[in-house]
């Protein structure tokens, strides 16, 4: 038998510490894939690609390749949920591997704590270790709950594919890989408007100004209800989650609208339609539920949990 | 409107009545080759044609206009574009990256001007706590409250994650980092 897939599994901040239903549903997807996620001990912050990389683009590169040189020792590629994450890592490991001045300068601070970038290993996405190494047909083996008549709209966000001439992933501007994840859970695809504008979190925008984050958001939430309206909205990136799910809660307090979507990562979507339980992995525990004392619109979702 | 002092204004103003027009008489050219160096190789392709600014989601509701940006550097204008605040509500969503008929790359630009403006001390005060927080912790969200460890025992995980949250060796590492960069430093709070 073909040897498991592995991947060091790169948690970043948001996932394991404000999202961590995304951190239990992906080990649940993963596994009935037949994927290993191996932990990557002592991995840090990327460190966010347009908050560090704004700052100074040394540092950045040199705390990214700090984190990329435990994969390297480990010699198996790395794989995140998180699109900045994968921006921070795979634009870094890019730029090293391409840019000897900042391979030279990113060394020079490596050494001081015993270390080097050699460029021997890859960054992948969860969405790139779903659809190409595991693959849509093997996947749809595995839906054995279809969402069926759940109306999806989705969030593919920034970094994954942008920017398209260097990442190569998909078309930006007509993209197809993440809606063909996605629609595999049998949930019914909502096209609008502004699905492919940024929502509006990233950049540092979200910590210098979260007002005008919001309002991307908000553009995003009233252009699915001029499309008529979804359940849900699902997006590869835990940030993406937070602004879209507590960006909900914020939206109301700063401009007084209501909007009631549950928000899910792909591999919170992908769990659920692989039969596992939401209280498996803690649907329940994202931000906005907390904070508005409700809890997932189960019978939309057409899931019935206890109590 | 963000203001580097940490003050919130409401004032946008772009009319000459209301503020006055800047004198273009001594162009710092040296700032073009600095933004070239630190991370946007190719500004000097731009031929002014504003697909950037009309594909930007940001310069829709806010007075951040990349190709007025753009054009400010390459007149020399350093100060005018680095002490301008509006410059941080770009999202880095490549929208721009990604239509721009001339590779200008205008997102690295951007960011490369950001890079140069903090080096010469403009720094919005949230984002040196965001940077300050990696130095201290690791993470610029870190799992600072125990009710973070108790959501992760909810959804059947170990309290702490396997990251530099677990290893405090991870946060020595990335302090001796920032050290030689002169990062550390860079991000110190300010005396007024």
């Amino acid at each position: 038998m073909a040897k498991k897939p592995q991947f060091m599994h790169f948690l970043g901040c948001i996932i394991p510490h404000r999202y961590p239903s995304i951190e239990s549903a992906v080990k649940l997807v993963f596994e009935d894939l037949g994927m290993e996620l191996l932990d990557m001990e002592g991995a840090s912050c990327c460190p966010a690609p347009g908050v560090f990389g704004s700052f100074d683009r040394v540092t950045w590169a040199s705390v990214s390749a700090r984190n990329l040189t435990i994969a390297e020792a480990a010699g198996v590629p790395i794989t995140t949920g998180c699109n900045g994450c994968f921006a921070s890592l795979w634009d870094a490991n890019y730029e090293l591997k391409h840019d000897k001045e900042l391979r030279k300068s990113v060394n020079e601070n490596l050494a001081e704590i015993g270390r080097e970038f050699k460029g021997t290993i890859e960054v992948t996405h969860y969405v790139d270790a779903l659809y190409s190494t595991a693959g849509l047909e093997k996947i749809k083996k595995h839906v054995v709950r279809p969402l069926k008549g759940v109306r999806m709209a989705l969030h593919p966000g920034c970094h994954w594919m942008r920017p398209k001439a260097i990442k190569k992933k998909d078309d930006s501007e007509n993209p197809h890989i993440f809606r063909e994840l996605c629609e595999v859970s049998g949930a019914e695809y909502v096209p609008y408007r502004d699905e492919l504008i940024c929502c509006g979190a990233g950049g540092a925008v979200r910590t210098a100004d979260v007002k005008v984050a919001l309002e991307f958001t908000k553009q995003k939430f009233e252009s699915i209800l001029e499309a008529g309206g979804a359940d849900i909205i699902v997006t590869p990136c835990p940030f993406c989650e937070l602004q879209l799910d507590l960006g909900q809660v914020e939206i109301q307090k700063h401009f007084g609208d209501e909007f009631n979507f549950d928000i899910m990562h792909v591999v919170e979507l992908l769990a659920l339609a692989f039969g596992h339980e939401p209280e498996e992995f803690g649907l329940d525990t994202h931000l906005q539920y907390a904070m508005r004392k409700n809890q997932p619109n189960w019978e939309r979702l057409g899931i019935k949990t206890e109590g | 409107m963000l203001d580097y002092s940490g003050q919130v204004s409401v004032v946008t103003l772009t009319s000459t009545e209301e503020k006055p027009a800047v004198l273009i008489s001594e162009p710092d050219t040296e700032f073009i080759e600095l933004i070239k160096r630190t991370g946007g190789p190719n500004i000097q392709s731009c031929y002014q044609c504003g697909t950037c600014s009309g594909s930007c989601p940001a310069g829709a509701r806010t007075n951040y206009l990349v190709r007025g940006i753009i054009r400010k550097a390459l007149l020399g204008l350093k100060e005018e574009v680095i002490s301008a605040p509006e410059l941080w509500y770009c999202t880095t969503c490549y929208t721009c990256t990604d239509r721009c008929p001339q590779d200008v790359k205008p997102t690295d630009v951007i960011k490369a001007i950001r890079n140069i403006a903090v080096q010469e001390g403009y720094m919005l005060p949230p984002h040196q706590k965001v940077a300050q927080k990696v130095l201290e912790t690791g993470h610029a969200v870190p799992l600072d409250k125990e009710s973070w460890q108790k959501l992760r025992e909810k959804v059947g995980l170990e309290p702490v994650p396997p990251n530099a949250s677990r290893y405090p060796e991870a946060i020595e590492e990335i302090m001796k980092i920032s050290k030689k960069s002169g990062f550390d430093k860079l991000v110190e709070e300010k005396e007024e």
